[in-house]
């Protein structure tokens, strides 16, 4: 099972910083082959449309590159304004704490490598 | 006497504050400064977070697509309810078509064209004006409890 990259956004992000968090977290997972990126959102207070761009860009490159993202702690004033905005998070995955989102990424780890393995199985009894 | 009722009720100004908007540096501090408003007037959190988010949008239009402009904050009151009134307004080129800027997934920007339906969505009242050549003004107002 490959490493897990955790980012916590601490600050509201100017886009600058924003931009940079997406180049910098692409480039990391693919120096370190990590599996998963947990993105730690839970002091974040306000997504609007230009943030919640970043984000997909960085579960849609990490997916790329074998890597799952696990957006997590998202306080529910900005789940609640982001459905209403209308901003679909495709591609990214949601949960209620860091130490859930890596139960999540590990249990997505773990069925895609089971499916692997099942294949091969039916593959090999035929 | 008896259409008294028919006659809109314009809100009082209590309280305003202006703050331009000309790089994206200012985008932050500005939604502090919303923010700080709505808490003075107690708004609750989950509205406070839809007006900074359309607030965020709008001044992200105007830094976009007018180079950036000139905003004002207010308190506003009518009958019981106290609210806040943004309103955005650059020297930019305008939008010929309202109507279709005004739709889901509409955008001259290579974007998503969520910002304008998005911010009306999110909002109690919403209005938009616009000029080709001469500019683009958008006032919303979210009620403390609507
Ligand atoms: N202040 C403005 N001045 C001139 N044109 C504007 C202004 N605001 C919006 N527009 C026009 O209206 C269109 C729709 O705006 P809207 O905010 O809905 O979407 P967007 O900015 O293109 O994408 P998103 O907001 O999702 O990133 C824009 O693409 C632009 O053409
Ligand atoms: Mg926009």
């Amino acid at each position: 099972m490959g490493q897990f990259l955790l980012v916590t956004i601490q600050i509201d992000l100017y886009d600058r910083l924003a931009l940079n968090l997406e180049a910098d977290l692409v480039q990391m997972v693919s120096k370190t082959g990590a599996r998963g990126v947990l993105i730690d959102i839970s002091v974040v207070s306000i997504v609007d449309s230009f943030m919640g761009r970043i984000i997909g860009n960085i579960a849609n490159m990490s997916k790329i590159m074998d890597a799952e993202t696990v957006v997590v702690g998202m306080q529910p004033a900005v789940a609640i304004t982001l459905i209403e905005l209308g901003l679909p998070l495709t591609g990214v995955h949601t949960a209620l704490d860091v130490e859930k989102g890596m139960e999540l990424l590990r249990k997505k780890i773990l069925v895609d490598g089971e499916e692997l393995d099942e294949t091969y199985n039916t593959d090999s009894t035929e | 006497m008896e259409k008294n009722w028919m006659k809109p009720i314009t809100p009082t100004v209590l309280n305003k504050d202006k703050l331009s908007v000309f790089k994206e540096q200012d985008v932050v501090p500005f939604r502090n400064r919303v923010k700080e408003y709505a808490t003075r007037i107690g708004m609750g959190l989950v509205n406070q977070t839809k007006l900074i988010t359309a607030a965020s949008e709008l001044v992200r239009n105007m830094l976009r697509y007018a180079d950036g402009g000139e905003t004002l904050i207010e308190v506003i009151s009518k009958g019981r309810e106290n609210g806040i009134r943004l309103t955005f307004t650059d020297k930019g080129p305008g939008i010929a078509n309202i109507e279709q800027a005004m739709k889901d997934g509409f955008t001259t920007g290579k974007s998503l064209g969520l910002g304008l339906p998005g911010t009306k969505r999110l909002v109690s009242e919403f209005d938009i004006k616009s000029v080709v050549g001469k500019g683009t003004t958008v006032t919303v107002v979210k009620w403390k409890n609507g």
